[in-house]
């Protein structure tokens, strides 16, 4: 199986290289948020990133997905000057990530998870210390504290929030600067739907205001939910890219309809003109319950990409 | 300098809830309250409490703060988001190390009003107390520095925190600790603090107290370059 997967990621190589090819012509006029070009990275004898290309077009919402330890992570401190690669070029608006100065740093926003909060100070102090630092006005922070729904324990210790509540806080500071690119790293890791959910409206929120958000999760949902478009990362390669939609209808092998009817049966009809007239029949006589289509998820695109579960 | 202000307030704020850290800047300056004014013994020397506890004040507070300080903020990346956030290392070293400094001047006060220091004597005290909590600063950045965490922070700063801190005291009984303590800058500060009211400060003074900071120093750019802050 796992072979199988191999292969058909090789497969996929030139079309998915025509696919970066095209979002790189598509985005030539305007500007790419992240440009990541060959980029390599090692750690000792393993390769962690290998030879890994893809841009982010400004104002979308970019998802890396890929199984815990696949490099998304690796990635993200590379393109924010935490870490430097072994080989190839990485850029976040315009800028060589290695060389990231102050002013640059302004306008990235950054939620990730081995950034720190003062713990014995307050979420408002918090937020407060940062404010000061970029230059924002106060009311910004109080702003931003009601929009992640912290306004009611703002004063209480950062010691004593919940982890959706340090989230919410993480990605508070990390929106308060209105960056024009945010990095959120698993956001709505291990937190409640309610939290999730809040934490995706303000990630459409952002996204609305201008801001270009690059996202790694191992929320195949959430990402299809959200993602203009995604790069699948399996040890340390993209083995897919391109927007969710086209992803899934390019692997929807079966292209077919499994209609419900009200009696509790179903049935299976192909996709295309063939079945217009079984179609048309089901819909005069009202008997549809549920229409869907054997278009895979992006889980099932992943596992057969790779043979790979996500964890 | 506007960056100083906000780490120098962050941190004011900070240990204000940093019981650890608060106690080092306290400890002394309470013991010295309270044993000038209980004990008096025939035949003691003036200020004997205030200037036994100042030397050990120097050679413990301000380097374990810092060490703490800095380690506590690299394990939990706090110390990484200020640096992506338009601070400086040189701002942030200041803010912490101002704030430090400050807080052991202020103890430095404590203590002289405790052991009545007056006239000539209060200046030439609290002007001890600065140099001698600059070098114990330099050293504790350079531990923190160099620290992945408070534990390994914490397994170094003991170490050195104990020879500095109890060099002076131990010299009082032990000929041959004297002997090796007076390379030291706590044993120097120590030897300052007897003669405050006609400050003279030798040769041998002044250079183990200048070669001691440029070894701080040294250390502190050593381990900024091998660990760096983030």
């Amino acid at each position: 199986m796992y072979n199988m997967g191999r292969n058909a990621a090789e497969r996929n190589t030139a079309e998915r290289k025509a696919a970066e090819r095209k979002t790189a012509e598509r985005n030539t006029a305007g500007t790419n948020a992240v440009e990541v070009t060959h980029v390599v990275h090692r750690f000792s004898e393993k390769t962690v990133l290998d030879d890994v290309s893809y841009q982010v077009a400004s104002g979308e919402i970019f998802g890396l997905l890929g199984p815990s330890g696949a490099g998304k992570t690796t990635l993200i401190k590379i393109l924010t000057g935490q870490l430097k690669q072994t080989k190839g070029r990485a850029a976040i608006l315009g800028c060589d990530s290695a060389k990231l100065d102050g002013a640059t740093y302004r306008k990235i926003g950054m939620m990730l998870d081995n950034f720190g909060l003062y713990e014995r100070l307050s979420g408002y102090e918090n937020l407060r210390l940062y404010a000061k630092l970029y230059e924002i006005p106060q009311s910004r922070v109080d702003d931003v504290l009601r929009r992640v729904g912290l306004w009611e324990s703002r004063k209480l210790p950062v010691l004593k929030y919940s982890k959706g509540m340090r989230g919410r806080l993480l990605l508070a500071r990390a929106v308060m600067n209105a960056p024009e690119i945010l990095f959120l790293d698993e956001p709505t890791s291990g937190l409640d739907p309610a939290t999730a959910a809040q934490i995706h409206r303000l990630m459409k929120e952002e996204q609305k205001r201008g801001a270009t958000v690059f996202l790694t999760t191992h929320n195949m949902a959430e990402a299809q939910k959200l993602c203009d478009n995604i790069a699948l990362l399996n040890e340390g390669r993209i083995v897919e890219y391109g927007s969710p939609e086209q992803i899934c209808a390019k692997y929807n092998h079966q292209n077919r309809l499994k209609i419900t009817l009200c009696d509790g049966r179903c049935v299976e009809l192909s996709n295309d003109g063939s079945a217009a007239a079984a179609l048309t029949e089901y819909l005069e006589q009202e008997r549809i319950k549920s229409i869907h289509s054997t278009e895979p998820n992006l889980e099932t695109v992943f596992m057969e990409l790779t043979g790979r579960k996500f964890e | 300098m506007r960056n100083v202000a906000v780490v120098f307030e962050k941190q004011c704020r900070d240990t204000f809830k940093n019981k650890t850290v608060l106690i080092q800047f306290l400890m002394f300056p309470l013991v010295t309250i309270i044993m000038e004014n209980a004990v008096a013994m025939e035949g003691m020397p003036e200020h004997y409490f205030a200037k036994l506890f100042a030397a050990m004040y120097i050679g413990m507070a301000p380097l374990t703060c810092m060490a703490s300080i800095i380690s506590e903020e690299k394990e939990k990346n706090t110390l990484r988001v200020l640096l992506m956030s338009n601070v400086r290392p040189v701002e942030y070293l200041l803010g912490i190390g101002g704030y430090v400094w400050l807080m052991c001047i202020c103890g430095a006060g404590v203590i002289a009003a405790a052991g009545g220091f007056t006239g000539k004597e209060l200046p030439a005290f609290l002007l001890v107390m600065a140099v001698g909590s600059l070098t114990s600063i330099l050293i504790g950045a350079a531990i923190g520095t160099w620290s992945k965490n408070q534990m390994m922070a914490t397994s170094v700063t003991v170490p050195v925190m104990m020879v500095f801190a109890f060099c002076p005291m131990l010299s009082m009984f032990n000929e041959t600790i004297s002997k090796a303590a007076r390379f030291t800058y706590s044993q120097q500060v120590s030897l300052l603090m007897e003669q405050l009211g006609h400050v003279d400060v030798t040769a041998e003074c002044a250079a183990v107290i200048c070669a001691n900071i440029a070894l701080a120093a040294a250390a502190f750019g050593w381990a900024y370059k091998k660990c760096g802050l983030a």
